[in-house]
């Protein structure tokens, strides 16, 4: 079930690097080819890659907890079942990113448990809790509407298992971010009250939803060398902003309004937004965000009830193993 | 004012229908509960994917339901404003996750009958029935393999995996009676060839049963003593709990579309 043999693997190629190898790599990257999991890559690009693609996979599964905080109160038959159905994609992207990851020569239960004991990064999105069932129409319109924007160039990352992943990932997002646009269109076209209720959940999410993106890209830590990798395409603001002007007319078409009174178009048609409060974006990456010990906590919880079980399961597999080479053996 | 329950005329069709899309939609709620909380993420998205399969069998047997009625409810308004005393499912559905054993040995025992059940039903003379009944086989029939592998790891994985699932097996066994008792409402529907007599299937599914639970090194209780009610309505206690979160926004917001 897991790649154990992954834990031992000598990937360390530091040793071996030299100026040829990189310079052809180089050149393999500017010529668009992509590289895969055999190919020779310089070792901070395996690391960058193992943190991103870890990271994505991780917000895949910590996502799943807000989301699913809904599913067992969903307004309909209808509306239960595809949240459901939503959830469980987002699960089956995460299995997939750490499959990619995996390629790279770290196991998912090394990145697994460098998640739970707080030493990887997830999206701080999920920090924030979702109260009412505008909420899962908010994420689904906002949030999964953000992750496409940085997704869709993903799907020509240099890195073959990962652009590769994102291309499937990336058109289950986008069924995702039309269901959510959807459940917000019920809402607004419904009652005062359910009206009131995607306003509200808008006013909540918008802001945390700008800084998906990242911090600007004056302050960006990782920006320059994954873009010469092509591994990113656009900076953290090219993409905020392309996110910011496809949304803006469709909040006004929905009839809500946007929590930023600033916000105003400017001659090429670019809506420009206000300030964003990056202390409070620094705040939840160290921890302090609604949610962030909640959702460790769950995730910790369901981790630690459920080793007996993957204990089972490899206790089983071990003996039947066994019982299969000593019938081999008669 | 919260929305008040629907009545609901029950022929012995309506009641028929109802039972099993109760059924369905309590386990798939239960099951769903799981979601993003299982012991692996291979399990989230198996836990899931029943759950849909049997929110899904839930929604045509409820919309059949309603047809047969030929009043004004609909799916939702029989799963969501129907309070607990109307409810007909079986009591085993109800019965909470508890640990990963309790909720695996419920699926086991469910989808054991499950299987057989939706396969006699696809010769019902009610043309319904049989096609919900031909896409519920093919679903259950996963639903039992599933199950099954997980009890023969479980019961022959660690020794507290084996203390796990036998004290799950102990712990709901009385409640598999019930998916064999028949009213005499059904009594008719059985002898106008519309509905399958359970009872015939309980060989059947020992038999299953037995197999598996043998493979797995685990044991069934000798005690026959089963538990019933559920099919009249009278149920545990946990079924009042998940009935308030399941249908909250229906009685808090009454008469609304999302």
């Amino acid at each position: 079930m897991y790649t154990q043999a992954l834990n031992t693997a000598e990937t360390d190629d530091r040793g071996l690097e030299d100026a040829s190898k990189a310079a052809q790599f180089q050149a393999r990257i500017d010529a668009e080819e992509r590289i895969e999991p055999n190919d020779w890559m310089p070792a901070a690009y395996r690391k960058t890659l193992t943190r991103q693609i870890s990271q994505h996979a991780h917000s895949e599964i910590v996502g799943m907890l807000p989301e699913g905080n809904w599913i067992t109160r969903a307004p309909s038959l209808r509306r239960k079942a595809a949240l459901l159905a939503k959830v469980q994609d987002e699960c089956g992207h995460g299995l997939y990113l750490y499959a990619a990851a995996e390629t790279l020569g770290t196991s998912r239960e090394d990145l697994v448990d460098a998640m739970l004991a707080g030493k990887a990064k997830y999206s701080s999105i999920f920090n924030y809790p979702t109260l009412t069932w505008a909420d899962i129409g908010t994420i689904g319109w906002l949030v999964d509407g953000a992750a496409i924007m940085n997704q869709i160039p993903l799907c020509r990352c240099s890195y073959g298992p990962y652009a590769r992943a994102m291309i499937r990932v990336c058109k289950e997002e986008s069924f995702h971010q039309r269901q959510g646009y959807e459940i917000m269109l019920t809402l607004c076209r419904g009652s005062d009250e359910q009206k009131a209720m995607a306003q509200d959940a808008l006013d909540r999410w918008w802001w945390p939803v700008l800084m998906m993106f990242g911090p600007p890209d004056a302050a960006s830590q990782h920006s320059d060398i994954s873009t010469k990798w092509k591994i990113k395409r656009f900076s953290n603001d090219e993409l905020r902003q392309k996110f910011v002007d496809a949304t803006a007319p469709q909040a006004q078409y929905l009839g809500l309004t946007i929590p930023d009174p600033g916000m105003t178009q400017d001659a090429e048609g670019h809506w420009r937004y206000s300030e964003i409060d990056w202390t409070e974006f620094k705040q939840v990456l160290a921890g302090n965000g609604p949610c962030n010990r909640d959702r460790m906590a769950a995730r910790r919880k369901s981790h630690d009830e459920g080793a007996w079980v993957r204990e089972a399961a490899a206790a089983y597999a071990a003996k039947r193993a066994q019982r299969q080479t000593a019938q081999a053996a008669e | 004012m919260p929305a008040a329950n629907i009545q609901v005329s029950e022929t012995p069709l309506v009641l028929y229908a109802l039972r099993r899309a109760d059924d369905a939609l309590i386990l798939g709620h239960r099951l769903s509960e799981w979601c993003g909380h299982a012991p692996m993420m291979e399990e989230d998205m198996a836990l899931s994917n029943i759950a849909l399969d049997l929110i899904g069998q839930a929604r045509e047997l409820y919309s059949y339901a309603a047809k047969a009625e030929g009043k004004d409810n609909d799916e939702d308004k029989l799963a969501y404003l129907r309070d607990v005393r109307q409810y007909r499912n079986l009591l085993l559905v109800e019965q909470p996750n508890g640990d990963f054993a309790q909720t695996l040995v419920r699926q086991f025992f469910y989808s054991a009958f499950a299987d057989l059940y939706w396969r006699a039903m696809m010769t019902s003379r009610d043309a319904t029935l049989a096609a919900i009944a031909a896409k519920s086989e093919k679903e259950s029939a996963y639903h039992l393999r599933h199950a099954s592998e997980w009890i023969i790891r479980l019961g022959d994985g660690t020794d507290e995996s084996h203390q796990r699932a036998q004290a799950a097996i102990d712990h709901l066994w009385p409640f598999t009676g019930e998916m064999f008792a028949v009213d005499e409402g059904e009594r008719a529907l059985i002898h106008a060839g519309f509905a399958v007599d359970p009872g015939t299937l309980r060989g059947c599914w020992l038999t299953t049963l037995s197999d598996v639970v043998s493979e797995a090194t685990l044991t069934l209780p000798q005690n026959d003593w089963m538990q019933q009610g559920g099919r009249a309505g009278r149920h545990s206690e946990h079924l009042g709990h998940l009935l308030s979160e399941l249908q909250s926004m229906q009685r808090t917001f009454p008469g609304q579309t999302w």
